[in-house]
């Protein structure tokens, strides 16, 4: 039997730094009072801005979205590491806030920083896991040698996790978080820094898990791997979900599928509004992530990017270029992308996810 | 209460891996101490004899209140801003309060075995002419329980306040003063001539800890009455441990 997770506007502002692990590279501290020279500067990170979600029992969930959108704080909550500063989590029926120690019986936790004990042996890692969950001796060791097996680490049972590699880390961090057969497993960004093939065998394994009847909720800033994986995905971005269903159904709200990037020497009105009348484009709209960035080229608010959704990519080119060419202005750069979810992250805040 | 005594058992694991360099980390520079004031200045003459029955008991205390700090602030100052190994406890399904009260009973074993190795110790390096006495055995019990339990709360209370970049001056701005105005190197009663200082003294936790164990071993030397000294070791002790159980928490959960 597995269970469900529900999230009803949570919200969190943090007053101090937040935990290592969370807020990643984004952080995104509030407006900063002027520097006293008494008093510490006082910081506000909100991040979290009210999410709500339904994790069905069962699915295999992606939590998407680039650095600092919020996913491991959200995690941090549903797993009573983190306070929520408002709204409630539950998992199973359970409110993670006044039920945590019956909560955390039903969870496992494979964090986005590795915090495997480095002064046990792989073994003992598991041994020791499943005495604070107070499972029975005999259970325990059938279970660590269970695990041990089926994440490959029986060789290595009686190292010290000290000298363990990246790949070899994180599957011992998924074998403990199986120790006590939870229903709901929680894995943080769980390939970042993974070679591809351990990051093949590390999906397995989850998938493997989730087969079992396991609710499974991943976070990841890779579309391709939420993708390819998760039955459902939710998209996060500023602590706000600005968008989720299936993979089928997120890519299907991107406007006609495609887009095309393209750089002009300069952008007018007229050019944009051609574009938009050749058949096939959606939606044409001005100034991408790339202009926020405030190279030179910005400067001039007449230069600039157009990203034009359509529903093809390559085939549309000349045309489009047709329009430019007629109005007497330059190509200088263009990017076709494929139906993706990575469009559908551009269409709804004008960024790129990979930046 | 399984998973208490598991995190328990974890602990004097992995302390029994370490047995040697734990011992030589807390007990090395307290005989050192004990070998030069000791043996040398009073092997030369330097020193009266006497002075050997004053300093164990505040050896002792040094060794006890440094173990126990080490048993617990440095693991816990690592696992909260750096290895974040203890999250894995964190998560099991037990209140985060028994972790810092398991993480106390752990200091207090190290503390308590710090000072049962250097008393013999101690006392086989000093030589002739040190006075020991063990016929009150009831109050060496509850001080060095006592003493012990303090250790493991300083050890808390630091372990959860003091960020990894400022280790070093945790040791030269508090545990060096605590060390040196605590009443180990010399008894209380030697600060009459410096009245204002002997006030300002008792403000210092390991006073009442030295003074307590001279008060147990060496009771012909002067010492703080019995009944004060225990007083404050409890006061201090409960002070401690409220106050490092709510800064633990705060820093378990964010």
């Amino acid at each position: 039997m597995s269970v469900d997770i529900q999230i009803r506007d949570l919200v969190k502002v943090y007053r101090s730094a937040p935990p290592a692990g969370a807020m990643g590279g984004g952080a995104r501290p509030g407006p900063l009072p002027t520097r006293g020279r008494r008093r510490r500067p006082k910081i506000e990170v909100t991040a979290l801005a009210g999410i709500s979600l339904d994790v069905p029992k069962g699915s295999m969930f992606g939590l998407l979205g680039p650095n600092g959108a919020g996913k491991t704080t959200t995690i941090g909550i549903l797993t009573t590491r983190v306070r929520a500063t408002s709204g409630e989590a539950f998992v199973g029926g359970l409110s993670v806030a006044a039920q945590p120690q019956e909560v955390k019986r039903q969870i496992g936790v494979v964090p986005q920083r590795p915090n495997l004990d480095l002064a046990l042996t792989a073994r003992e890692i598991l041994v020791f896991h499943g005495a604070y969950f107070g499972l029975p001796r005999a259970t325990i060791r059938q279970r660590a040698d269970e695990l041990l097996e089926r994440f490959q680490l029986t060789a290595r049972a009686g190292d010290m996790v000290r000298g363990f590699s990246g790949g070899m880390a994180q599957r011992l961090s998924i074998a403990r978080a199986l120790m006590h057969d939870p229903q709901v497993l929680f894995l943080d960004e769980p390939s970042a820094g993974l070679d591809p093939q351990t990051r093949v065998l590390l999906w397995n394994l989850v998938r493997a898990e989730h087969q079992r009847g396991k609710t499974v909720l991943v976070t990841t800033h890779y579309m391709e791997e939420a993708d390819a994986l998760c039955d459902r995905i939710a998209i996060v971005d500023h602590g706000r979900i600005i968008a989720h269903g299936t993979p089928a159904e997120l890519k299907a709200q991107v406007p006609g599928g495609y887009v095309l990037r393209l750089r002009f020497d300069r952008v007018e009105e007229s050019l944009v509004e051609r574009l938009r009348s050749v058949t096939g484009v959606r939606e044409v709209r001005r100034d991408g992530g790339e202009a926020v960035d405030g190279d030179a080229a910005t400067e001039d608010a007449s230069t600039g990017w157009l990203d034009v959704y359509a529903d093809r990519g390559g085939p549309l080119v000349p045309e489009l270029l047709a329009c430019a060419v007629s109005q007497g202005l330059e190509l200088r750069d263009l990017h076709i992308a494929e139906p993706s979810l990575e469009n559908l992250f551009l269409h709804h805040t004008g960024r790129s996810l990979r930046e | 209460m399984r998973a208490f005594f598991a995190m328990l058992a974890r602990d004097i694991h992995v302390a029994r891996r370490n047995l040697l360099p734990m011992l030589v980390q807390t007990l090395f520079q307290p005989m050192l101490f004990v070998v030069v004031f000791g043996r040398i200045m009073t092997g030369s003459g330097l020193m009266r004899q006497e002075y050997k029955s004053l300093l164990l008991p505040g050896i002792v205390a040094i060794s006890m209140i440094f173990s126990g700090i080490m048993g617990v602030a440095m693991p816990l100052i690592a696992d909260f801003q750096y290895t974040r190994e203890i999250e894995d406890r964190l998560l099991a399904p037990l209140a985060p309060g028994w972790l810092a009260i398991e993480k106390v009973v752990a200091g207090m074993l190290q503390a308590l075995i710090a000072g049962a190795v250097v008393i013999p110790t101690a006392w086989v390096v000093m030589g002739s002419g040190i006075e020991l006495s063990f016929s009150r055995p009831l109050l060496l019990l509850a001080v060095a329980l006592l003493g012990a339990l303090l250790a493991a709360g300083l050890g808390l209370v630091l372990g959860c306040s003091v960020s990894q970049q400022f280790v070093g001056l945790m040791f030269s701005l508090v545990l060096a003063p605590m060390f040196f105005l605590g009443c180990t190197y010399y008894p209380w009663s030697a600060l009459t001539s410096f009245p204002i200082l002997q006030k300002a003294v008792l403000i210092n936790p390991v006073v009442y800890a030295s003074e307590g164990l001279r008060a147990a071993l060496t009771p012909h030397v002067a010492h703080l009455p019995v009944l004060g000294l225990l007083v404050a070791l409890v006061f201090f002790d409960a002070a401690l441990l409220y106050l490092g159980l709510q800064r633990f928490d705060r820093k378990a959960i964010g």
